[in-house]
């Protein structure tokens, strides 16, 4: 990687490839086999480490047997257990069938946890996504695979086709196992086994295309073909298998899956990019048949000149298994993949990984996370084999035929699957060759949807499930986002889901179609999210549409070697001169293969174009409360303390210019020029036209007076001691902010403590304590005054954004001062009741957050542009910023922490495209003041039939947009219109989806399974702070739950609507995922009920910012002793907020547990431990949401509710 | 009928729409609009142009119900039939607008998000062509009752 001509790649990446590369795969051969997963893996294993020969033949005959002996299992699982649960309504059924799939999926990933970690690294907080990590693939570069001229000593060309052929990675990876040095991974390749395999490529390449095709299909066909085969010359005996099912209609289908699961897991990491084949052909008809024909020929001639190299490069033709019905259906797929991409980029996928290896360590839903296949499998093997007998008989019943009449037996897991395949395959039968690529893994847990969507062949996610009757919906593992249905290609170019999501991930083909369906269609960012690796291209000319101003992206395709179309706004546009070498390979003519093109994640250094003045420094200005009330809290010292401690980590450059000003009743300036001896004090006390005393002396450079700020830090906290005024003039002390910042724009964090009572921008209490439960009327949500509106509107002009940190201990009416924050792009925090002493918990809170706060990337001066397909149409945008156009919100500063959410809508149809993108540009400066541009990509699929609209729920997404939504319902309207509105969600969505089923039963409440955790989620939402009522609430609280809903990114929001429930006194190493050497066990979820709280137990919830430990009464003393350190129950003290570290099995594995938790989020979560009987319990139980409340629905409860307003 | 007045009411929606029409071209050119230095006037303009739309909100409405008034008093029960929807979609609107006080419905903060602005170009269009009607209808009615006399 060298950084040749105008190209430079964060170093990062490399490093962390490289850890990758050596450590990953090392440790996956030589994991140990545990459990079940056991035989699988010493079966599988063994495998790849062969040269490549041997490895065809047997690797079929190993599938199969897998095949049948790994699903088998869980077959029976599904039904066993089914026919006892009426009797144990219990965890039982949950915890058995999911243990399997559970444990399956740690042991694959191991590896990808190792190696995530091993390039943790810089940014953030980086560390802990690394476990969902599937990159196993991760190393290396730029693809060229398919040029077997490119010299065998270049790194990218060597590794690459080493990469591509799965089955060789880990014969490579051993031997780069001992290598350390990042950028040396192509060298010490064993040349033998690429090398052979490459040739073996050419030949299968030739064998395919020399008999049947003409010059310019042919290469389009061999791109293809060298997907498959050189991921594993397996494929080519699975996929006339997978044909041939495929041609037969129904019974058939739901066994042709076979093979490419198992497979899959043979070769873990790469593997998908074989299974292509199989999961697309079935699309290609119905998805692709408005592909227009012109791109294959434009194809042709653009490749009309490689075809000859490799057509005469390849001499034998292989006596492989092609065969006529194969070709036709590679041939189609290249037509599909031209839409996006050039097709002799094909083997971009794997160079994807490597260069954003960690980048997207929870990508887990690609086609790279491996490991998830067998779960999958399982279920649709359960049906095609187990509940064979039923089938017959109803044959003929159409879709949800007599599902509630079923046997008791079958009503858990077989028998609904068991109708849904059928039923699906007699029904839809142009469904049926969409279905195979949908996310299978819903049922058992959709986290290992990966590869398994290719191998059911029936959406899995529209398997119905009747909610009433099914005591278990929530997995035992945490739910993933679906992956959109597209080819394996796209997938796995397609922008990681923790950045990008859509509600939908098949969009509706029209506005009707998705008015039919009732759901929400929306986008949820978090464009600026901490990423361990991102390419990031320095490069004079960016080359964008020139009519649409499109970024070009991995989804656009490449008319010829000049012309690129945009996948936007279908425009043609030329390819730049400069865009035609890659400095990666150092080839030339390879437009398709600049790292633009190859990852939906990148970051563009912008030229000065993107500026008209200088980029500015990064600038901080802390305005303090120092009233009575303020020192009383305490807040002071915490923040002193923090600010001292990262004063040299604060993001910035030699530019930075750091400021601080405080206020009471008066407002009080620091004038810190550097020369002076100690830090000077300007008091201005005419609050009503404030004046800047010293403009020039307020803002200093942070390094030049280093001294006097320390000076400052030191005696801040003591200055204030014995004040008396409890008046807090907040309103003028922002007009001085903004006066000061003016100039330069940068980030204003204003500390408050309570209601601001005088100048400009006063408020009134107005919270009455007794409305706080009531039932009907909430009142107060929108803001009393729009000074704060306006001032924030100001400050966004100016570049500035405020930032709130709120600690009160009586109403301060955040629902106004949030206005300063919600329209300058800042963020909001709260700390009711905070004390330094009597409130430790919130203390350290703070201590957390302001570490993270003052840490954190930040870019100032940021705009951000969503633009998407032709006939998408953004309407209402959701978060903290300003919209200054309709596509275009104006952010004065991005954080990592920040969420977005967009709806969208479809103004015109899009019959016409099969393929819709979305792309978020956004640029800001940088800390270290460089412009940047950050771009991410996410293509979904375009369908026409309501089933796959409903497929392709992504039910968080949509719960999050919803929450926003029904936040803005309730600040215009009123909070019971906007419960009615949730509520109403679910009631429309669910019956529009039974009105789908030809024969409703009324008695049933049923939903696909993509939507079944829907009511459940809705629920949780109406019981959350934000939007419940009946209970007490104090306003505030229910505000900043608001403003968080609006502002925080899906991952966050979902842990608070819904937090994950563990139990934790039984942690086993079962199923355990490695993470920096230490075991993290993974206990499954439990749902949020007190049924599954047991005295003898003691339990872990996860709120997201918060942590609870319920300890039950007559829990273990040995756990008691072992993880808290007290002798037996009575000991643990009330206020519980550390774990000691104890030497003790037990102990190891519930920190780890806890640690692995908290590294996945920015701000580390507070824990509280709580005995079964204390008075905080309350606080542990009222997000027990599943349960009955004095004032609201249990889940079942409220099933029966949403039942009756269907029936109405 | 002697209506004879022309309304004044035709005017009002027009410089909305130009209004409107102004808030949606942003310019196009988007190097200009990722300029930080930009962003300020194009608030201001947002702002400005808000203000315009606010301004013109109180003076249409109580001329429409002046009107109204007036056809009610010279007992033009047709007229004030056509006339009276409009009239109670002025008072929700009025009185359903945000909170805070002093914005009455055009709000720089969420003007532009795409259906909000949709919805305000639509009204404007109804309302302009409701009015250009009505005018056409009053002229009418007063040239017939002229002629009548």
């Amino acid at each position: 990687m060298h950084p040749s001509s105008g190209y430079r790649l964060h170093p990062q990446n490399y490093i962390a490839a490289s850890g990758h590369y050596s450590q990953g795969p090392g440790k996956m051969t030589s994991l140990p086999p545990e459990s079940q997963c056991g035989d699988y893996y010493s079966g599988l294993y063994p495998v790849p480490t062969h040269s490549p020969t041997p490895s065809t033949v047997s690797q079929p005959p190993a599938a199969q047997q897998l095949y049948s002996r790994g699903p088998l299992p869980p077959q029976m699982m599904g039904s066993s257990p089914g026919s006892f649960q009426g009797a144990a309504p219990s965890a039982s059924h949950l915890h058995t069938s999911a243990s399997q799939p559970y444990s399956f999926v740690n042991h694959c990933s191991n590896p990808a946890v190792y190696s995530a970690n091993s390039s943790v690294a810089s940014q953030g907080f980086p560390p802990t996504c690394g476990h969902y990590a599937m990159s196993t693939v991760s190393n290396a570069a730029y693809p060229s695979v398919s040029y077997p001229s490119l010299p065998a000593g270049d790194p990218y060309g060597q590794m690459l086709t080493s990469q591509n052929t799965p089955i060789f990675r880990p014969v490579k990876d051993n031997s780069f196992s001992g290598q350390s040095t990042p950028i040396s991974h192509p060298s010490p390749l064993p040349p033998p086994p690429s090398q052979q395999q490459q040739q073996q490529q050419q030949q299968s390449l030739s064998g395919y295309s020399n008999p049947l095709w003409s010059a310019p299909g042919l290469q389009s066909t061999q791109d293809n073909l060298n997907r498959n085969h050189t991921a594993s010359p397996a494929t080519a005996s699975n996929n006339p298998v997978h044909t041939d099912l495929l041609s037969r209609p129904v019974m058939q289908n739901a066994q042709s899956p076979k093979p490419s699961p198992v497979v899959s897991t043979v070769l873990s990491g790469t593997s998908a990019t074989r299974t292509p084949p199989a999961a697309n052909h079935p699309v290609r008809p119905v998805a692709s048949a408005t592909q227009p024909s012109e791109l294959l020929q434009h194809k042709g001639m653009q490749y009309g000149e490689y075809v000859n190299n490799q057509a005469s490069s390849a001499p034998t033709p292989l006596s492989s298994t092609s065969d006529d019905e194969e070709e036709e259906d590679e041939d189609e797929e290249a037509g599909v993949d031209s839409s996006s991409t050039t097709s002799s980029a094909s083997p971009m996928p794997n160079s994807y990984d490597a260069l954003e290896g960690g980048n997207y360590p929870d990508m887990l839903s690609s086609a790279a996370s491996s490991p998830a296949p067998d779960p999958a499998p399982e279920p649709d093997h359960a049906a095609t084999l187990a509940p064979a007998a039923p089938q017959p008989t109803k044959m003929s019943k159409p879709f949800g035929y007599g599902y509630p009449t079923l046997q008791p037996g079958y009503q858990n897991a077989a028998a609904p699957l068991n109708s849904g395949v059928q039923s699906s395959s007699s029904m839809y039968s142009g469904f049926q060759q969409y279905t195979q690529p949908y996310p299978g893994g819903n049922q058992l847990s959709s986290s290992l949807a990966g590869l398994s969507l290719q191998s059911s062949p029936q959406p899995e996610s529209l398997r119905p499930v009747n909610l009433t009757q099914e005591r278990n919906v929530l997995p035992a593992t945490p739910v993933w986002a679906p992956v959109p249905n597209l080819n394996v290609d796209l997938r796995k170019l397609n922008c990681s889901p923790d950045s990008f999501r859509c509600t939908l991930t098949n969009i509706p083909q029209t506005q009707a179609l998705l008015n039919k369906a009732k759901l929400p269609l929306g986008l949820l960012l978090h464009p600026f999210r901490d990423l361990t690796q991102l390419p990031v291209i320095t490069s004079n000319t960016i080359v964008r549409c020139r009519s649409c101003r499109t970024y070009i992206n991995p989804f656009v395709s490449f008319i010829d070697q000049r012309r690129w179309k945009c996948n936007l706004c279908y425009r043609v546009n030329d390819v730049p001169e400069e865009f035609m070498y890659n400095p990666l390979t150092r080839s030339y003519g390879e437009p398709h293969k600049r790292p633009e093109v190859q990852n939906s994640t990148v970051e563009f250094i912008a030229s000065s174009d993107y500026m008209l003045r200088p980029p500015q420094p990064a600038v901080y200005l802390f305005v303090l409360d120092v009233s009575h009330n303020a020192v009383e809290a305490g807040y002071l010292a915490i923040l002193c303390q923090s600010l001292l401690e990262n004063l040299d980590k604060l993001p910035g450059d030699s530019r930075t210019r750091i400021g601080f000003m405080t206020f009471d009743s008066t407002i009080h300036f620091y004038n810190l020029q550097d020369g002076l001896s100690q830090p000077q004090m300007l008091i201005v006390s005419d609050i009503e036209d404030v004046f800047l005393p010293t403009p020039d002396s307020l803002l200093v450079n942070l390094c030049e007076s280093k001294e006097l700020i320390k000076d400052l830090l030191n005696a801040l906290p003591n200055m204030f001691t014995n004040t008396r005024e409890t008046h807090s003039a907040l309103g003028p002390a922002l007009q001085a902010a903004f006066k000061l910042m003016s100039p330069t724009g940068g980030r204003v964090s204003v500390f408050q403590t309570q209601l601001p009572s005088m100048g400009a921008g006063l408020l009134q209490s107005r919270e009455d304590p007794n409305q706080r439960s009531s039932t009907k009327v909430v009142q107060h949500l929108g803001p009393a005054t729009d000074f704060y509106k306006k001032l924030a509107l100001d400050c966004s002009g100016q570049q500035t954004a405020v930032d709130l940190f709120l600690l009160s201990s009586q109403y301060s009416d955040l629902a106004s001062l949030a206005c300063m924050s919600k329209y300058s792009a800042g963020c909001i925090y709260y700390y009711p009741s905070f004390h330094c002493t009597h409130n430790p918990s919130q203390a350290e809170k703070l201590q957390k957050d302001l570490k993270r706060y003052l840490t954190r990337k930040i870019g100032f001066e940021a705009v951000m542009r969503i633009r998407c397909t032709k006939g998408l149409s953004m309407h209402t945008f959701h978060g903290n910023f300003f919209v200054r156009s309709t596509d275009l919100l104006s952010l004065a500063n991005i954080n990592p922490d920040a969420g977005f959410a967009v709806q969208l809508s479809i103004e015109e149809n899009l019959t016409d495209t099969s393929l819709v993108c979305f792309q978020t540009a956004l640029l800001y400066t940088s800390s270290k003041g460089e412009r940047r541009i950050r771009v991410h990509t996410l293509c979904l699929p375009v369908v026409s039939s309501l089933a796959d609209v409903y497929a392709g729920v992504d039910v968080q997404a949509a719960i999050c947009l919803l929450a926003n939504m029904a936040v803005d319902r309730s600040i215009s309207s009123s909070l019971s219109d906007a419960r009615d509105a949730l509520v109403n969600a679910v009631v429309d969505s669910l019956s529009a989806y039974g009105s789908t089923l030809s024969n409703l039963q009324h008695s049933a409440l049923i939903a696909p399974s993509s939507l079944k955790l829907f009511p459940l989620y809705v629920l949780a939402l109406l019981k959350q702070k934000a939007f419940r009522t009946g209970t007490s609430t104090r306003l505030d609280d229910r505000v900043y739950a608001m403003c968080q809903m609006k502002s925080q990114p899906l991952v966050h929001l979902m842990k608070m609507i819904h937090p994950n429930l563990y139990r934790i006194d039984r942690l086993t190493d079962e199923g355990a995922v490695h993470v920096n050497d230490r075991v993290v066990p993974q206990p499954p979820l439990q749902k949020l009920s007190a049924e599954k709280l047991t005295r003898e137990g003691a339990f872990l919830m996860d709120c997201g910012s918060i942590f609870y430990i319920w300890i039950g009464k007559s829990c273990d003393n040995n756990f008691i002793e072992d993880v808290l350190g007290y002798p037996n129950f009575a000991s643990v003290p009330q206020k519980m907020t550390h774990l000691p570290e104890l030497d003790t099995l037990s102990s190891e594995r519930t920190r780890s547990f806890i640690t692995w938790l908290r590294d996945s989020r920015p701000l580390s979560p507070i824990l509280h431990v709580v005995k079964d009987e204390s008075p905080a319990k309350a606080e542990f139980f009222q997000h027990l949401v599943e349960d009955r409340t004095e004032a609201a629905f249990s889940y079942y409860e409220f099933l029966i509710h949403v039942q009756k307003q269907i029936c109405k | 009928m002697n209506e004879g007045v022309r309304t004044p009411d035709g005017h009002t929606p027009l410089p909305q729409i130009i209004a409107f029409d102004e808030l949606r071209t942003d310019f196009k050119n988007p190097i200009d609009q990722g300029n930080p230095a930009r962003a300020r006037e194009r608030l201001k303009n947002i702002e400005r142009i808000c203000c315009l739309l606010r301004k013109l909100v109180v003076p249409e409405y109580s001329i429409h119900g002046l009107f109204c008034l007036m056809f009610l008093c010279a007992a033009e029960w047709v007229t004030l039939g056509l006339n009276i929807p409009l009239l109670f979609y002025h008072l929700w609107r009025y009185f359903h607008r945000p909170a805070d006080g002093s914005e009455v419905m055009y709000d720089a903060v969420s003007i532009m998000n795409a259906d909000i602005l949709n919805y305000c170009q639509k009204e404007s269009w109804c309302k302009l062509a409701f009015y250009l009607l009505s005018f056409f209808y009053y002229l009418y009615s007063m040239v017939y009752t002229l002629v009548s006399f």
